[in-house]
């Protein structure tokens, strides 16, 4: 299913413009990391993809069926786990398919928590979880509904480096099982790099689309490689454009500079 | 087996602490029961005033041998029960409306708080007139004074449910009722249960200040009664009466809530 953001502007009630006249098409299966500056309305544009909330001007549409609240076909993982203290891994991860029978509902959550390894976990209450693993049960409520599109709100942000590479690996394993459309917001260069096809660089007040990069590397993508680190020096020389700073990255440059990766 | 076999060597150590913990509690009171006592049987004092634990034994087990114990303890528990139902009952659906929908909470909110500003026992003049001083009235003023704690408590809980979860009651589409049930409920429930035994607090209050003002039978009779005929043994028996009834209760609704409890992460919460 194509995803169509066209002409999308959000204007809040204390008239902050957050967003502007962004428009993206995202073809199904395609993997498509949004990066820029903190207030650029990355989140807010996720918002309105998932219908939580709504657009001022323009449109979003899944397959021509315009979104204005949340889509049985769209899921979306937050920052924060957000997992129901009162239920169970089992239940959580069950949370969606309350209308089905119990025998499939047990059935697809087994299965489920056996794709995000937490299949002794099950029983276990929220509040007994790593953040690694909270954020995995996350991913494995929002995949059990069969999404087409996956939204995914600086999932990894709140972990630690370690445990990011490991479930960003884990996300893409996830998603070669269906090839759903992810849509993922990070403010991590190398996220938006290991992850997308497409990389979709924004800049702030109001939010608008100032590039939109290519990565085209094989998966998987090996984090030392030229080609990832040319990638990575091309996403970081757009978006030092895109906050108008004089630029401290040159694309063209060979040597690497690790340091300034965390620069924000 | 071998998953049963931690749980019956830890069973051990608990039931111990099950009575350890207590015991300390109790310390001071039965000390100091014990030597009043024993103050009185050295004959530091009368103890016609103050009567000595042994004097408030005796007029307990004297009340409880003629039913007299039995039938006012039965009749200021059913009266406690049924102010503390009417008024669970308004409160939780009072709250849970105004919590939910911000439009009502405008509307009836003032009203209600002004309504909670005034003396409860200020009521009793009015609910007599309106009636009559038998059970309705003191039925209706247990309920007024169950009725606050259980919707404020409710309201409050209601409206802080944290947005992110309600969040994620919307993503998956909940209707109104399933958000409810499924999502606001489970979150309220904690909150709820603390409400419920401020309530049942009161509602033992409440019950006294009912009984005081005009029974003739019940707990609070029992107290009115020693007052005017002057037996002080009578009037502590009632007070120790109302103290262990008060406090199993309020045991047996924690306990009763705590399954439902389990998932809490909280301070001094147990494992």
């Amino acid at each position: 299913m194509t995803l169509n953001i066209s002409h999308v502007g959000k204007t809040y009630a204390n008239l902050v413009r957050a967003l502007d006249g962004i428009s993206l098409d995202v073809a199904p299966g395609e993997i498509v990391a949004v990066v820029g500056g903190s207030g650029c309305g990355k989140s807010t544009l996720l918002r309105l993809v998932s219908g939580l909330d709504n657009p001022t001007q323009g449109n979003v549409a899944l397959d021509g069926d315009a979104i204005v609240s949340p889509h049985e076909k769209i899921g979306i993982v937050f920052q924060e786990p957000r997992l129901l203290p009162w239920l169970t891994v089992a239940g959580n991860v069950g949370f969606g398919l309350a209308d089905r029978p119990k025998a499939e509902r047990a059935e697809r959550v087994a299965r489920q928590l056996d794709r995000v390894g937490l299949t002794d976990k099950a029983n276990v209450w929220p509040r007994e979880l790593s953040g690694g693993q909270a954020q995995r049960v996350a991913i494995a409520r929002a995949l059990i509904m069969r999404p087409e599109v996956l939204l995914l709100d600086e999932p990894f942000s709140a972990l630690d480096a370690f445990t990011r590479v490991d479930l960003q690996d884990h996300l893409l394993d996830l998603w070669a099982d269906t090839k759903p459309t992810l849509v993922v917001v990070t403010h991590d260069v190398d996220e938006s790099i290991v992850l997308a096809d497409r990389v979709v660089v924004m800049r702030p007040q109001p939010g608008r689309v100032f590039a939109e990069i290519e990565i085209d590397l094989a998966r998987p993508r090996d984090r030392q490689s030229a080609a990832y680190d040319f990638a990575k020096r091309r996403v970081m020389a757009a978006l030092d454009r895109s906050l108008e700073r004089k630029a401290t990255i040159d694309d063209r440059e060979t040597t690497s500079d690790h340091g300034s990766a965390m620069w924000w | 087996m071998t998953a049963a076999e931690p749980a019956a060597l830890t069973g051990e150590q608990p039931s111990l602490a099950r009575f350890a913990r207590p015991a300390l509690g109790l310390a001071l009171p039965v000390g100091l029961a014990i030597l009043w006592e024993i103050a009185v049987r050295m004959g530091f004092s009368d103890g016609r005033l103050v009567p000595p634990p042994s004097r408030i034994w005796a007029t307990l087990v004297e009340l409880a041998a003629a039913g007299e114990l039995q039938r006012h303890v039965g009749v200021t528990v059913a009266r406690v029960a049924a102010g503390f139902a009417f008024g669970v009952a308004a409160g939780t659906i009072l709250g849970a409306i105004t919590g939910y929908s911000a439009l009502t909470r405008r509307l009836l909110d003032p009203t209600l708080q002004a309504l909670r500003s005034i003396p409860s026992i200020a009521w009793v003049p009015l609910f007599i007139l309106w009636l009559g001083i038998f059970e309705s009235s003191k039925i209706t003023l247990i309920a007024v004074g169950v009725f606050f704690p259980v919707y404020l408590g409710v309201m409050g809980a209601v409206v802080s449910v944290d947005r992110k979860i309600v969040e994620v009651g919307r993503v998956f589409r909940l209707s109104g009722a399933q958000m409810v049930r499924r999502i606001l409920l489970p979150a309220v429930l904690p909150a709820y249960v603390i409400a419920l035994r401020s309530g049942l607090g009161l509602g033992w209050m409440f019950v006294v200040a009912a009984e005081l003002l005009g029974a003739s039978e019940g707990l609070g009779y029992l107290l009115v009664d020693g007052q005017q005929l002057g037996k002080p043994a009578q009037i502590v028996a009632a007070i120790v009466v109302f103290a262990v009834i008060g406090k199993t209760t309020d045991w047996i609704l924690s306990a009763a809530a705590a399954p439902f409890l389990r998932w809490e992460d909280r301070y001094g919460a147990k494992s």
